[in-house]
């Protein structure tokens, strides 16, 4: 037999220090979700029926919760502009529809982005750190994180180098977080896992333990640019992360699943699935996103066909 | 003792190109058979499907139009047989077939007979075109059974709308054999949708829906009235039409006219 390498991957290399959770022993053995018993138990929960009064509080929550987002080559500060008049007041006709939680736009929008939403109580995210491969030197993602921060970005979203993570080189990936989170001193940091990359349920649960041990205040699926982003198994393995930590130590991390969710339906059994998993606790936009483009006129159309009775039509509903 | 057991239908609805159930899984019987009773989520399904395959339809040529409609009456008249069980007889089958070739050579004529070109006080070109008006909703007649599901169904088809229709409650079988007909013919899954049920109880959610252009409340008898009021909120077209006529102007109340003014010398 010839020498084994697999020690070498399997193992993750030494932690930097200031490691905060006991994290270092597991690790390297976190494999084994059960992919079966996740999804069986996501596909379950997504069958609750949700009726009249629950629908709309559920419909009214995924609105606050929502981080209405325009990530395109092609965003002109015009359409920023729209997206945040849109953010502060989604359903012109009707005051009682709440203000989305944030937008979320590419550093170069950040500027006009903060001077739209100020005072409105809507929050400004940007995605840096070469969004959305991360394939780029740490100086330059950390030179981005700051400048965001410094254009009164509320919350920073960043990608995590999967390059280094698919290779083993785990340790890149924590100190990667670390820095960025030093780069964004008070500001929420969001961490993208992009799990249609990761493969596995076994490397999802591995990078977002490894997301959170380096101070995350968020941890997200998806940059929303590959097709397969959020579904509710990936979802739920992450939720279960964030319960084990709570459950451990007592920390509350906020979960974004984002990217594929764009009816009302499919915003509601998220839902379900948080107040299962991790209970009303986390029932706020403080612990919990949609990350979202499409999603909201179906929100607002749910919502006024609860109002009206009626089913709605797009044709009535602001484009975005 | 026969040495097999035939297979028996099951009359269900038709959405999108597809034979689903019910989702509420109800059933009434008509004419001795055990046929889907479509809900209000079966309504916002067809409509969905309906509007989903509108741009598509609309879109295509008026001639390759014609050419699908042609290709349905090719269909029933394939099924004729089956057809003429469901409804009064050979002669409704076959005025049926006729009626759908003759829409059918509307098509590519409904612009230049409908459409005009205006004379205006000033250096413009004035055109008026017609365009199809959307999602048409319609309740099937009762009578004729089969003639008269697609007297209300072709003449909007002809136009490019989609239509979700209500076939008739008493006489429910002959529209879902046009479905079969439907189906194999080359109309796009969605352009035409067919629900089988409770008309009293399908037809409020049709007129109040708001993505629904318009509504044919020919059939709905003394209902009409109360349909109209809630077609009112995003002021559908609303048709009173008959169940055996043959016309243009059948085609032409499910069209908007667009009027286009262009400067001359250009």
């Amino acid at each position: 037999m010839s020498r084994s390498y697999t020690h070498l991957v399997a193992q993750a290399p030494a932690l930097p220090r200031g490691f905060e959770l006991p994290l270092e022993p597991r690790l390297p053995r976190i494999g084994s979700v059960d992919a079966v018993a996740l999804e069986e138990r996501a596909g379950s929960l997504a069958k609750r029926s949700i009726k009249r009064e629950a629908k709309v509080f559920a419909l009214d929550l995924a609105i606050r919760m929502m981080d209405l987002t325009t990530l395109e080559g092609q965003d002109t500060p015009g359409k920023v502009a729209a997206l945040a008049s849109k953010a502060i007041r989604p359903d012109p006709s009707d005051a009682n529809v709440p203000s989305v939680a944030a937008i979320c736009v590419y550093p170069n929008l950040v500027p006009v982005a903060v001077q739209r939403v100020e005072g409105m109580g809507v929050k400004v995210a940007s995605v840096a750190t070469a969004f959305p491969s991360g394939q780029s030197p740490l100086e330059a993602k950390l030179d981005e994180v700051r400048w965001v921060v410094e254009h009164g970005a509320d919350e920073v979203d960043m990608v995590i180098d999967r390059g280094a993570f698919l290779s083993g080189r785990y340790a890149k990936v924590y100190d990667e977080i670390v820095r960025v989170k030093e780069a964004c001193g008070d500001t929420h940091l969001k961490v993208i896992l992009e799990v249609a990359e990761l493969g596995t349920y076994d490397n999802v649960r591995r990078a977002s333990l490894l997301a959170i041990a380096a101070g995350a205040d968020f941890i997200k699926t998806s940059t929303g640019k590959l097709p397969g982003a959020a579904t509710l198994p990936v979802t739920l393995c992450m939720l279960e992360a964030i319960r084990d930590v709570h459950e451990e130590t007592g920390r509350m991390v906020g979960m974004k699943p984002a990217g594929g969710i764009r009816q009302a339906k499919q915003a509601v059994q998220y839902l379900v699935q948080l107040h299962e998993t991790l209970g009303v606790d986390w029932l706020t936009p403080d612990l919990y996103r949609l990350g979202a483009s499409s999603l909201l006129n179906d929100v607002l159309m749910q919502l006024r066909k609860e109002k009206t009775g009626a089913y709605q039509s797009p044709d009535y509903f602001t484009l975005d | 003792m026969p040495d097999r057991l035939p297979v028996k239908k099951t009359y269900k609805l038709f959405i999108g190109g597809a034979f689903p159930r019910s989702e509420s899984g109800r059933t009434y019987e008509a004419e001795g058979q055990n046929v889907a009773r479509a809900s209000r989520k079966d309504v916002r399904d067809a409509v969905r499907a309906a509007r989903a395959a509108f741009p598509k339809w609309a879109g295509m040529t008026a001639y390759n139009r014609g050419q699908v409609l042609y290709r349905l009456a090719e269909m029933i008249e394939a099924r004729a047989a089956e057809f003429a069980e469901y409804c009064s007889g050979r002669d409704e089958v076959e005025r049926t077939i006729d009626r759908v070739v003759w829409y059918a050579g509307w098509t590519d004529k409904l612009a230049q007979v409908l459409g005009s070109s205006n004379p205006v006080a000033g250096p413009y070109f004035n055109f008026t075109v017609p365009e199809p008006t959307g999602v048409v909703a319609t309740l099937a007649p009762d009578e004729p059974a089969l003639l008269g599901i697609v007297t209300r169904i072709v003449p909007a088809l002809t136009g490019g709308n989609a239509v979700v229709a209500v076939a008739s409650e008493a006489h429910p079988l002959a529209g879902i054999e046009l479905a079969e007909a439907l189906a194999t013919s080359d109309v796009p899954g969605g352009v035409a949708n067919i629900l089988t049920g409770y008309r009293g109880e399908l037809a409020p959610w049709l007129a109040a829906h708001m993505d629904v252009n318009a509504i044919d409340v020919g059939a709905a008898n003394g209902d009409a009235p109360d349909l109209e009021r809630a077609a009112a909120a995003n002021v559908k077209r609303v048709v009173h039409g008959h169940a055996d006529t043959q016309s243009p102007w059948e085609v032409a109340a499910f069209l908007e006219l667009k009027t286009v003014w262009h400067p001359v010398g250009q």
